[in-house]
């Protein structure tokens, strides 16, 4: 059996992202507590568990838009803790939205412009207006990226006005536009339809192999489809960690889904 | 082209806007003066209402530093429009830099509130500074501005272009920049701030960008219309003149670029023909709000649509229009 790219590599190599004692308490109530792991560069990391689990908080934690309790957040060797989060974005660490969170009024291609414009350092230009004839390079870099992502047709449209799952579409495209390092996707294919899912699916595993991807999944199709290793989420802890055959096979793992009781 | 259309259409109305001083009386041209002066201080509210989403209720706090600080430099050290005009600016910047920093540090109610904070508390120093300010009575006597060879503009039609051509350059100004990438960014985060943030943009940064921006012109309104009247009443720092800005904005259409113009001039127009009749007049311009809130919520921009859309209503459906062939 080949191993995966990120197993083959050397130890002594920097991880993509370590996690160390990482906790969040909202008063008396414990919603992470103590989190530790390791996730190598270009690993396809997926979180599963229960709702409540305490998922969605450890990607707020991760991307720096909640801040933990304690424990830190290592972004390739560097600490990054008390970075904010939209200067984690610049570095490289990117996520998306479990509930779709854009720009409703504008359209999809201003929604993509937006990032665009920032990967091309133009974000301080004031005294011309962003248009095609005076930006070409965003623009084709735009249309690329709508035709990959088929909504090419869709690119005048208001986001308001797409469908929900044309909408998932753009919001997981925002944070690829962003070219990051780790992407962080929270249930990128929550409320859509087989067919749609699978189609994200195959997008998503075209993504380069050096990305590093975090992903929170319910549908056990895009997790076997997309993991090399998946972390068991319950009760703000680590259940288990291990390859998507074992955890397939986990008895564990089938009673905290199906709630028996006297699991932990 | 509709970018074309837009060039004819704003040469058309600046030259229409030249003629003002020559086919009209005094009056008239004072009238015309006055809407243009709110019509600049309404734009560079929109910057913040409409284009930022944040909604001030402390703006003539930056009309009023931009007045007096224009004012006590034409009096006390020079009367030269340069001088005076950059001082009034500069001053509002720094004002605009600092009650920024601090309101852009919450949102939504608690900016308002904040908002309406500082600029009271300009006010009452304004208020309470009786030997620098004139306090209650205002600052009188504020000379009319002079050019670099000593030519004073204190003609009303010399005043009324000074006022035309910096309502021009502020307006062209403000169309090429909020269509520009960084006043994207602003739309950007009127719409959606935690999405902007997770693309990497420090929000707090550019919601301060527009602050000092909207506060620098406001600044520069101020100073013209202390120009124009000769005198600066406590009045304009006052937060019924926030309101009132406030209102102009709404009732025009805010976010576009020409509607706090039209509310300016609905305002001021409202203003002058009523407050001639009855000292009611709020109560009137307070019931033209409130029925244009409800029912043309989009301001006097959005009456285009509205009569757009009961015409194509009315009108009996074309096939084809001979125009779209060309």
């Amino acid at each position: 059996m080949t191993k995966p790219a990120y197993q083959s590599a050397t130890v002594t190599e920097t991880p993509a992202l370590r996690v160390e004692g990482l906790g969040k308490r909202f008063g008396g109530l414990e919603i992470l507590k103590d989190l530790s792991f390791t996730i190598a560069k270009g690993e396809r990391r997926a979180f599963i568990g229960p709702n409540g689990a305490g998922k969605s908080t450890l990607f707020n934690m991760i991307a720096g838009d909640l801040a933990p309790s304690c424990g830190e957040v290592t972004y390739f060797g560097e600490n990054i803790s008390r970075v904010p989060g939209y200067q984690r974005v610049r570095k490289g660490m990117v996520r998306t939205f479990q509930k779709n969170n854009l720009l409703n009024e504008l359209t999809v291609q201003d929604n993509l412009l937006l990032v665009l414009q920032m990967k091309a350092g133009l974000e301080h230009v004031w005294y011309r207006p962003r248009l095609a004839k005076h930006f070409p390079d965003i623009y084709e870099r735009a249309d690329r990226l709508l035709e990959t992502w088929g909504l090419a047709d869709r690119r005048n449209a208001v986001v308001k006005n797409l469908s929900y799952g044309e909408q998932r579409q753009v919001e997981i495209l925002l944070g690829i536009a962003t070219e990051p390092r780790i992407l962080l996707l929270d249930e990128p294919t929550a409320g859509m339809s087989n067919s749609e899912t699978q189609y994200i699916l195959r997008l998503l595993q075209q993504l380069p192999k050096d990305l590093t991807l975090l992903i929170i999944e319910h549908d056990m199709d895009v997790v076997f489809g997309l993991a090399d290793r998946v972390t068991v989420l319950h009760n703000g802890g680590i259940l288990l960690e291990g390859d998507p055959q074992a955890i397939q096979t986990d008895p564990r793992v089938y009673e905290i889904y199906f709630g028996q009781e006297g699991v932990l | 082209m509709e970018s074309q259309k837009i060039k004819t259409g704003s040469l058309a109305a600046v030259l229409l806007l030249c003629l003002v001083p020559f086919l009209s009386s005094d009056y008239f041209t004072g009238i015309m003066a006055e809407i243009l002066i709110f019509g600049i201080f309404a734009a560079s509210l929109n910057l913040l209402v409409g284009y930022t989403g944040l909604v001030s209720l402390g703006h003539a706090a930056f009309f009023g530093v931009g007045a007096y600080t224009s004012s006590l430099v034409a009096i006390h050290l020079s009367a030269n429009l340069f001088v005076s005009l950059i001082s009034g600016l500069l001053v509002s910047l720094v004002a605009a830099g600092i009650v920024g920093f601090f309101c852009n540090r919450v949102s939504g109610f608690y900016f308002l509130m904040l908002t309406l904070a500082f600029s009271q508390m300009i006010y009452a120093l304004v208020y309470r500074w009786g030997s620098l300010t004139g306090g209650d009575n205002g600052l009188s006597g504020v000379p009319k501005p002079t050019l670099a060879g000593g030519v004073a503009l204190d003609s009303s039609s010399s005043l009324y272009f000074l006022i035309l051509i910096l309502f021009v350059l502020v307006m062209a100004g403000l169309r090429l920049f909020v269509r520009s990438p960084l006043g994207q960014i602003l739309v950007g985060i009127r719409e959606n701030e935690t999405r902007m943030k997770s693309m990497g943009y420090n929000t707090t940064f550019y919601k301060n960008v527009s602050f000092v921006l909207a506060g620098g012109i406001g600044g520069i309104a101020g100073a013209l219309y202390s120009y124009f009247n000769g005198f600066v009443s406590p009045k304009d720092i006052y937060w019924t003149m926030s309101g009132e800005v406030l209102i102009m904005v709404l009732i025009g259409g805010a976010g576009t670029l020409l509607g706090p113009v039209f509310g300016a001039a609905f305002i001021v127009i409202l203003e002058t023909i009523i407050s001639s009749y009855t000292d009611l007049w709020m109560l009137i311009v307070g019931t033209t709000f409130i029925l244009f809130v409800i029912f043309i919520p989009k301001g006097i921009v959005g009456l285009e649509s509205v009569w757009r859309k009961s015409a194509k209503a009315r009108a009996p459906v074309q096939t084809e229009s001979p125009e779209s062939v060309s």
